[in-house]
């Protein structure tokens, strides 16, 4: 008896609730926009939530490496989990050192890409070209690695490190047994994976300098090029470097072509004919058959570390892009 | 003197073009070298075994790739449900909203969270999805992928939804259609090709990442019989064949990297292909 009265009680203050809520609304009509507003909010919302409850998960996650292991986490050379001994620099170093070799490797490319993209080409060309790039970002990087370790590899090994070994010997990063796995072989393969991210940006932002520009310049009498370096390219200069962080945080995160090719030893190396190991890679490597809670702990940590990094490049990155193109949304510079 | 400067600028000129000319051809090598030897080592591996056979035991010729090809489908079948309602709701809400202060912030968030390293949202999953459940499974996968997903395709869809004509909007209510039908029927239809772009490079995307299922999806050597169990796909077997002592297992490697190259390659152009007659020819 008191059960059914409760329902009742519950089912009478339900209907209340219900009732005032329409009033609120207005009609049934109003309702439904309130119910389909709100599931898209909640979609947005999912998007906020989840990136913060990434950022949050990691942090929980490496807390206890936080805690053993402190600041002289980041500055150990020797990673040893079977000692217990974690320290993270080697696979910062060998994240660097690749990241800035593609980097090397890939700006001036990607630039002569974006110039030739947007301002030489023909037109039937241009989309064409601009496609081929596009499938250069499409090919899976598990693809790229398969590449890497069986076309490659073997390539740089026979005839490019020889070469470099020949002229360039004398300097360290030149020197060593050339095996082809290293970060040379991880550099050259990240500088493909990024070419066409820091291209097809790089072209989106030197088309947003207005066209008026190169006009005046051409008609002062400069060449195609002397237009370009004149007119837009100083524009463009920002916009431009932050397609070369975008590419930056593309060569940082990535994973699987560098695991498969930087030979994946936790060492300091001057030569880059010598393995390496990345952050991204020994996580691939280490976290599902990680030993006991502190060897998780500093994996998490390392993924943290490459989160913020990759996190703050990112935002870096766009604040530079969308300054040009919105300068020229506006109709200035 | 005048003419020789002249001569000296147009040689400068013809220099450079030449040098954005030669990167072009740069990039190009690489994608012309892996898309002939992922064809001429993957095509002779391609028989009815690969699509159909187990794997066999480590080490031993023969078998194929039939749990990573149903794997591979089922992670994307699954991450498109995850993904794609939300994004595109996502999107409606960007392009609607987008200059409250909540939607900067959305949009803001979007834009970072394409930017994560695939490796770091497999982190992420494990530690939400796969110690709670206890085991690998397609279903963790199936979220991990889905994360990837669901910022590109809020922000491909919040783009097209901007150019849909506001008078379209307008007319759907002014014949009195609620605001929510008049979204639904008038402004995500006509934006429809525009949107399944984005959702088709979204998920060509998805299909070929192998990091993010390294610690949720997991392999399996059978073909799983649920959604709640480790399965294989064919990233991560092209991952651990490649990295196998065994020549037949690199020969499986290549094909099962022609499959996959051939599945996204096949999303990118069709994409092109719809754009092109779609929605840049209106």
């Amino acid at each position: 008896m008191a059960s059914s009265g409760r329902t009742v009680g519950g089912a009478a203050s339900l209907l209340r609730a219900r009732s005032k809520l329409l009033a609120r609304l207005g009609s049934e009509r109003n309702w439904a926009d309130f119910l389909f507003r709100r599931v898209t909010w909640l979609c947005a919302l999912l998007v906020v939530t989840t990136l913060g409850s990434i950022a949050l998960t990691m942090a929980i996650a490496s807390l206890p490496a936080f805690r053993e292991l402190g600041a002289g986490f980041v500055f150990g050379t020797v990673w040893d989990p079977a000692r217990r001994i974690f320290g993270a620099l080697p696979f910062v170093y060998g994240t660097v050192v690749s990241s800035l070799l593609a980097l090397l490797l890939s700006v001036p490319v990607s630039l002569g890409i974006a110039i030739y993209l947007s301002e030489l080409a023909p037109d039937w060309l241009r989309n064409v070209l601009g496609f081929l790039v596009e499938l250069l970002a499409a090919v899976p990087s598990v693809v790229y690695g398969l590449w890497g370790i069986f076309v490659l590899s073997p390539w740089l090994r026979d005839s490019i490190q020889p070469l470099l070994s020949d002229w360039f010997g004398f300097l360290p990063a030149f020197s060593g047994p050339a095996h082809g796995f290293g970060m040379l072989a991880g550099g050259v393969v990240l500088a493909i994976m990024i070419t066409p991210t820091i291209a097809s940006v790089g072209r989106e932002v030197l088309r947003a300098v207005p066209l008026s520009l190169r006009e005046a310049a051409l008609a002062l009498g400069a060449t195609r090029w002397e237009s370009v370096r004149i007119a837009v390219l100083p524009l463009a200069r920002s916009g431009l470097i932050g397609a070369t962080l975008l590419g930056l945080g593309r060569a940082l995160g990535e994973t699987m072509a560098i695991t498969l090719v930087i030979g994946n030893r936790a060492e300091i190396s001057a030569s880059l004919f010598a393995p390496g190991y990345t952050m991204a890679s020994v996580l691939a490597n280490e976290f599902s058959e990680a030993t006991g809670e502190l060897h998780l702990a500093a994996l998490a940590e390392i993924g943290l570390l490459l989160f913020v990094v990759t996190v703050l490049l990112n935002l870096l990155a766009r604040v530079l892009v969308f300054r040009v193109a919105a300068g020229s949304a506006r109709g200035r510079p | 003197m005048r003419l020789e400067r002249y001569a000296w600028r147009r040689l400068v000129d013809r220099a450079v073009r030449a040098g954005c000319v030669l990167s072009m051809g740069l990039a190009l090598l690489p994608l012309c070298s892996v898309l002939y030897y992922v064809f001429s080592r993957g095509v002779g591996g391609l028989d009815l075994a690969f699509f159909s056979e187990l794997p066999k035991p480590v080490g031993e010729p023969g078998g194929g790739m039939a749990p990573a090809i149903t794997g591979t489908l089922k992670l994307v079948g699954l991450s498109c449900l995850f993904a794609i309602p939300p994004g595109v709701l996502a999107g409606v809400y960007l392009s609607e909203r987008g200059e409250t202060r909540f939607g900067r912030v959305a949009r803001f968030a979007a834009d970072v969270l394409s930017g994560v390293p695939s490796i770091t949202v497999g982190l992420f999953v494990y530690a939400v999805v796969v110690t709670t459940m206890k085991h690998f499974s397609a279903f963790a996968g199936g979220i991990a992928l889905a994360v990837l997903m669901l910022p590109t395709i809020a922000r491909s869809t919040e783009e097209l939804l901007k150019l849909v004509p506001e008078a379209l909007r307008e007319a759907a209510l002014g014949l009195g259609v609620p605001h929510w039908r008049a979204t639904i029927r008038v402004v995500l239809r006509t934006a429809a090709p525009g949107i399944a772009v984005g959702v088709m490079l979204a998920v060509a995307r998805a299909a070929g990442e192998t990091a993010p299922l390294l610690f949720t999806a997991f392999n399996n050597r059978f073909a799983a019989e649920s959604l709640f169990e480790p399965t294989a796909s064919l990233p991560v077997s092209i991952y651990t064949y490649a990295l196998s002592p065994y020549e037949d297992w690199h020969r499986q490697a290549w094909s099962a990297a022609l499959v996959l190259l051939l599945v996204v390659l096949l999303l990118n152009v069709s994409a092109r292909l719809l754009v092109r007659h779609r929605v840049g020819g209106r």
